[in-house]
Parts: C-alpha cells; structure tokens; sequence
C-alpha cells in the first residue's frame, strides 16, 4: 500500500461544507456586492474569529439582511457587529465569601500576572485575598507570584518547587480558613491542553477544592492570550471538561492581535470572557466590554 | 499533533476529486477552495494562505496527472511541494563567530517561551561542544532572572546576571565575562515585549547595536493567530532577524504561523520546541513539517531518534517477537523503556503516519507511572509474563500487593498492554505495504 493508498484510506468521510457555503454567502445579496463581503470576511479572519465563526455569523448576517431590508455596506457592519456582540454571554464573575478561584490556561498566556492584577482589584474592594502558588513545576513560579503578592500585600502559600500542587492548595485553603479569607486564587502551572497526566493532576486541584472546603463556591477561570489562533478553541473546550471553566480571561489585549478566537470560543461554549488584560502592570485589568471589542476588531 | 487536522481537511479534500488526465481549472479550483478554508483554520495568515493559493493554482492547472496517481494525489504532491519551499530551504545553522565569542539574542512577546528556550539552546550547543553562557537580561518580569538561574543550574551551565541594571550594560558585561570565563557562546535572554512598545523596541535595538549578536532569533509561540505576521515583520523590520525558534510544537495547534512568520521574514525557522523539557529541542526541517501537514507522518525524525536511543540487537530480537506474535509483558516493559529515551510515547506515536493522537488514547505512560509498571511486572510470575491472559482477578490481586499498586493499576496495565499489542499489529500491518526497507522503524522494526 503506498502512501497515497492509505492516505486516502485513512480520512475522515466528512466532507467539508464551508466552500460551498461561503459561495452562497458570495450571492446572497446584488446590492451588496462582493467586495464588501470579502472585506467583512477578511475583517472577521484577520481578527482570528476562525473560519466557522465567521461562516455562522455571515449567515446569521444573511437572515438580517432579509428580514431588515439591509441595503448598504454600513447598515451591514453594524449589523455584523451586533451579531458578534450577542454572542458572548451576558454574565458577571458573582464572588461570594469565600470562593476558591483556579486560574488555568497553556504556557505563558498570563496567569500569573493575572493573579495579581485580580488580586489588587478584588483586595481593593475591600476582601481578603490569599494566594496559592500551586504552579509548582516552571523554574521561579512560586517566586514570581511571592512578587505579585508583596506588590499587593497579599499572602501567599507555596511549597519548594516540585512538591505536589495539591498539597499547596491544601495548605492555602486551610489558611484561607484560619484568616478568613473571603478569596483563594489558586496559580497553576501552564499546561498544554494535550497533556493527559497533566489535566488530571488539575482535575485534582478541582477535587481538593470541593473536598476541602465545602463551604466554599469554586470558580475555574481560563486565561487566553489574545494572540492565540483557532487552538484556542481546543484548550477551551478540554480545559472546561477538566475543569468546568466559568469564563475566559483574555491577556495582551494591548498588543495588535484582536483576540478574535474569543468570539469563536464563547458561541462555541457559551462561555463569557470576564475580564481582559491590557499590559504588565497591577491596574491592567478590565472588565471585557463586547462592544468596545467588537469595535477594535473593525 | 501540530498540523494534525489541516492533514485531515487536506486528505478530504482530495478524496473527492476524481478522473484523469491533465488537471482541469475546475478540478484545481475546487481543490484550493478547500485547501484555503483549511489553511485559514491552520492559522496561516489570511494574505499569506491567498498567495499560497494563487501559486499552487498556477503550478497545478494544466499539470499531467502522473500515471501513479491520482488527480487528487498530483494536487496533494503539488500543495506538499510549495508547502516545503514556503517553510524552507533547511537552515539549521548557528552562525558561530570565528574570532570573538558568539552571542546569540532571543527575542519575542510575552509568553513565547524564551526562557526555557535559552536553556534548551545552551543545553544543545553545550552538546555541540561549545561552552555557552546565559544572560539574565529580562530585568522587568517578576523572578524572570531566577527562572534563567534554575534552568541553568538544570542544563549545567553558568549564568550571568547583574540584577536590574540597564539591559544593554548586563549585554556588555557579559560578553566580557564570556571571554574572561572561557566561554565561546553568549545567550542573551531578553524580556518579552510587544512589537508595538516603541521604548522596549529601542532597547533591543540599542543592545543590539552594542554587542553586534551574531545571531538575533525570533521565538515565536506555534499556537499564534492572524498576528503573527504582524509581529514577525516588526521585530524583522526594527532588528534584521537572522531566525526564528517556533515553540510549543507539542501541542496540537495547527501551526499556521510557521508558514506566516517564514513567508513574511524569509528568515530561516531553526529549531522547534517539543516539549518542556530542556532536551525538547529539535532542528526544523521544512520537508518533514511539510509531510507532517499532508499526513506522512514525521518518520524521519523518528528513525533518526530512534537510532540514537535504541539498541539495534534489541530491536531485532523485538522485531521477531512481533512477527511471531509472541509478544508479552516483558517485552512490553523494555520497549517502554526504550521509547522512554526518545521521548514521550505520544510524541513518538504522533510522528508515525496515519496515527492521529486520538488513537493513543489509554497508552499514555509517564515517569511515574513507568515505575508503577515496572513494579506490577516485577510482581508477575514468568508464566504470568509470557501468558497475560490467566492472570485472574485472585491473581490481579497478589500482584498489586506485590507490587504495592491496586488492582486497578493492575488492570489498566494489562488494557494498555492489549492496546498496545494491537497498535503494533496494524502498524505492522501499514508498513508491510511500504516500500522494502524504505521506512523501517529501527524500533518496532516491523
Ligand atoms: N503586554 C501584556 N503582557 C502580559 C499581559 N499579561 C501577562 N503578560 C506578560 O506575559 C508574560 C507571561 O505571563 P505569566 O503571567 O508569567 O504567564 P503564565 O501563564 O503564568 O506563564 P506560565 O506559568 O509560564 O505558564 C509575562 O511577561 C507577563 O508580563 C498583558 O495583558 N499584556
Ligand atoms: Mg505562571
């Protein structure tokens, strides 16, 4: 059998409908001609909303376009606006004390750093915050987050590195206890979504969380950079099944990428992005404004 | 497996054409539709992917199908073909300096993963021979210098820092550290930036203007988006890249930004990143990237760890046990231990054609559970050993006490032990038909 013989062999049936539906997205209106289109699809690929995203949303678009009598090039973008707006859920992070959150996502999208622009703000509000540096495995990770937390003045747990990260959680929900804190932001160690041995030691974290403190609501945040492509979809979705994700953190919203996958993987998911990150200090953090961000992708 | 689904969609595609003869426009077209939704999905950039496409249409109308193959195999051999010019010529070279001490600057946004590739780097030239010495020039991230200090200590090499003093004196103070101390290679690890932060721009360029680097590497993450091109031509653009490290390969992303980040730098892709081990990294190798996208498989990479790691009397003792069915659990237990020194089992398998990690489900092994193995099959008798299937649950039992595991443990040993057994038969199976000789896997040895 040569290589052509099983590669033929070996493919998945599926044989796939997008080329003929963005052909029927090429023809569905005479006043509004091709180029505009094109120009939309381009905007909506350029931004990382992905193939799919854009395919439903342009179709979406289309039973607009009918119902509302949609003439110019225009009307049309707001109305693709306001399609990609409705797609994220409208729900808030809801804190109450106490509340263990787990921040989780890849290799390098920011958690760390997210933790303590989080922890600011919600000591800010006037909770208390502990920190668990349950990141036990990257070189310096327990280190970098003692350095968020003097910057906040908020305590931190950590073990040496290599120790079990759920003993480090352990640890911080019974200090967590004894100080009363109102929130534990637990760190974790960045992890490709891949990584069989290294999702179930996360689903531990999850476990120890509603074990040990069974008073306490368990938040899972998933932290995405901004820069990230279509993969971004995949860690969602085995991230979410590991540990029942709330909602998305999109980092390094200051650069020039959109963070468009975001769309993508909110209608996939129905999950909300909650908050963004707009550089390296404790203040850049946002509340996600959809229609601020529908706005930077056009 | 990076590039995994792109095959997929790929493969779809040309499943559907048909006929032969010369390709018509029509048939081209139909093709590329598709290969362009699937590259768009794959990350490669949106300007990218359309002048990909309008070559590929151009090479192939009008082509004669060879006798061999069909129109869609002649479409894929032409797509696989551009794709290597796309991401290649091979370029795996440090440019070593022949009078002073090389110094080699990695440089990219947040995240990317410099770090841990300045102490793969290191680890890899230290093999190659040279003395390589690290600088701990990020001096705004939290612990990033101590980071640097770890992974040195790891890899065992020295590593200059000097605090949070200006970037460009660390640089400079470096080099001349390098020629006191007798090293000949100088890695600088920078902080992450964003291609638009004009002042951090300035910096590289003002270090860059101190210290010459002989090679000035972009690290890209593979898992990036549309972006890429626009952060690879602004670092290029500000800083003349010599190369590009892409990292992260491990995952499954599809890695369009290889082809992006090449075909606006030109800049040669030197290594990958394979992993967060500091031996995890690998020369690029556009042909084998290629083949790995169209489905091939990444088998050269394999054959070629493979050989450095297995003994080759083993193998061929292994590779009569497989032909004649007679293999047990003690086989089972060296060859883990084997393909344990090439790497991790999935990221082996991932480079087998026609193995689509969803197929590795439940024979994922780590360090850990490598002992646990060892263990249970320590505990089982000889007969057990050669004959797993009269291992009942009174003896499943006694092993795990044994071997200090439960009986679960047990069991799940003795499925990955089946799945196994089974993935070696239909391996086999695939490779009977290759070629004599062609693709032999020195360590199955089919
Ligand atoms: N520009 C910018 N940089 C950010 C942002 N968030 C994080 N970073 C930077 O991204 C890099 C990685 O951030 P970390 O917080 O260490 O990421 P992590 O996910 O904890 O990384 P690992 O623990 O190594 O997986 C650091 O250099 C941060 O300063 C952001 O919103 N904007
Ligand atoms: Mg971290």
């Amino acid at each position: 059998m040569g290589f052509f013989d099983s590669l033929k062999q070996r493919l998945a049936k599926t044989r796939n409908a997008l080329a003929e539906k963005v052909e029927s997205l090429l023809k569905f209106s005479a006043r509004i001609d091709e180029d505009t289109l094109e120009e939309l699809e381009e905007i909506l690929i350029t931004a990382d909303l992905g193939v799919n995203a854009t395919e439903k949303l342009i179709s979406q678009l289309r039973e607009k376009v009918k119902a509302e009598k949609i003439r110019s090039p225009e009307e049309l973008k707001e109305a693709l606006k306001n399609e990609i707006v409705k797609v994220f859920p409208d729900k808030k992070l809801d804190i109450v004390s106490p509340t263990i959150i787990l921040v989780v996502g890849v290799n390098g999208v920011g958690k760390t750093t997210t933790i303590g622009k989080l922890a600011y703000k919600f000591k800010s509000e006037g909770k208390k915050v502990i920190l668990a540096a349950a990141d036990t495995f990257r070189a310096a990770a327990a280190e970098q987050l003692s350095v968020w937390g003097n910057r906040v003045g908020v305590d931190v747990i950590k073990h040496q590195e290599g120790a079990d990260p759920a003993a480090v959680l352990y640890d911080a929900i019974q200090a967590g206890k004894a100080r009363r804190a109102d929130i534990i932001i637990c760190d974790t160690a960045g992890r490709l979504h891949t990584k069989k041995n290294l999702m179930e030691e996360l689903k531990k974290l999850y476990r120890v969380s509603e074990k040990e403190y069974k008073d306490a609501q368990i938040i899972s945040l998933l932290v995405l950079d901004a820069t990230t492509g279509q993969n971004a979809i995949a860690q969602a979705r085995i991230f979410k099944e590991a540990v029942n994700i709330s909602g998305l953190i999109l980092t390094k919203m200051d650069g020039t990428a959109k963070g468009g996958v975001a769309v993508a993987v909110a209608s996939e998911l129905n999950l909300p992005v909650f908050f963004i990150g707009v550089g390296e200090s404790l203040e850049d953090l946002q509340e996600f404004d959809p229609k601020a961000f529908v706005e930077a992708i056009f | 497996m990076a590039f995994e689904a792109l095959t997929q969609k790929l493969e779809a595609v040309f499943k559907r054409l048909r006929g032969k003869g010369k390709l018509s426009e029509a048939d081209v077209k139909q093709a590329m539709r598709e290969i362009r939704l699937a590259l768009l999905e794959a990350d490669v950039n949106y300007k990218v992917v359309k002048d990909f496409i309008q070559k590929v249409t151009e090479r192939a109308v009008g082509q004669e199908v060879m006798e061999s193959l069909t129109p869609a195999q002649q479409v894929i051999k032409i797509v696989h073909d551009e794709l290597i010019r796309l991401m290649g010529p091979k370029d795996t070279k440090i440019n070593f300096s022949q009078s002073k001490v090389t110094t080699i600057m990695l440089v990219g946004l947040q995240g990317s993963g410099k770090t841990t590739t300045c102490g793969k780097l290191g680890l890899y030239l230290s093999k190659m021979g040279k003395r390589p010495l690290l600088v701990a020039a990020d001096i705004y991230r939290p612990a990033a210098i101590k980071q640097l200090q770890v992974v040195g200590e790891k890899v065992g090499l020295p590593v200059f820092t000097m605090g949070g003093q200006d970037p460009v004196a660390i640089s400079k103070a470096a080099l001349e550290h390098a020629l006191r101390f007798n090293n000949d290679v100088v890695i600088i690890d920078t902080a992450g930036r964003l291609h638009v932060d004009e002042e951090l721009m300035q910096e590289l360029i003002n270090i860059k203007e101190a210290i010459k680097p002989d090679e000035f590497l972009l690290v890209v993450d593979s898992m990036t988006g549309q972006d890429a091109v626009n952060v690879a031509e602004a670092f290029h653009n500000r800083l003349q890249l010599t190369g590009l490290i892409l990292t992260k390969l491990d995952g499954d992303s599809r890695g369009g930004a290889a082809l992006s980040i090449k075909a606006v730098t030109g800049c040669p892709i030197k290594f990958v990143g394979m992993g967060e081990k500091l031996t995890d990294l690998e020369p690029f190798y556009p042909d084998r990237m290629a083949s790995r996208i169209l489905g091939m498989g990444d088998v050269l990479t394999l054959i070629e760890k493979a050989t450095a790691a297995i003994d080759q009397e083993k193998a061929r003792q292994l590779e009569e046990k497989i032909r004649r069915k007679e293999f047990t659990l003690e086989d089972f237990l060296e060859q883990i231990k084997q393909v344990r020194k090439m790497g991790s089992l999935d990221q082996i398998m991932s480079m087998i054609p026609g193995f689509s990690p969803q197929k590795l489900q439940g024979i994922e092994f780590d360090e850990k559970e490598l002992v646990h193995i060892e263990a249970i099959i320590n505990s089982m008798t000889k007969e057990e050993r050669q004959n797993p299937s009269i291992i009942n649950g009174s003896r499943r039992k006694r092993i795990a006490m044994g071997s200090g595991t439960s009986v679960q443990d047990v069991n799940r040993l003795l499925k990955q032990f089946e799945q196994t057994k089974k993935l070696m038969k239909q391996l086999s199976e695939l490779e009977k038909g290759r070629k004599k000789g062609r693709f032999k896997l020195p360590f199955f040895n089919f």
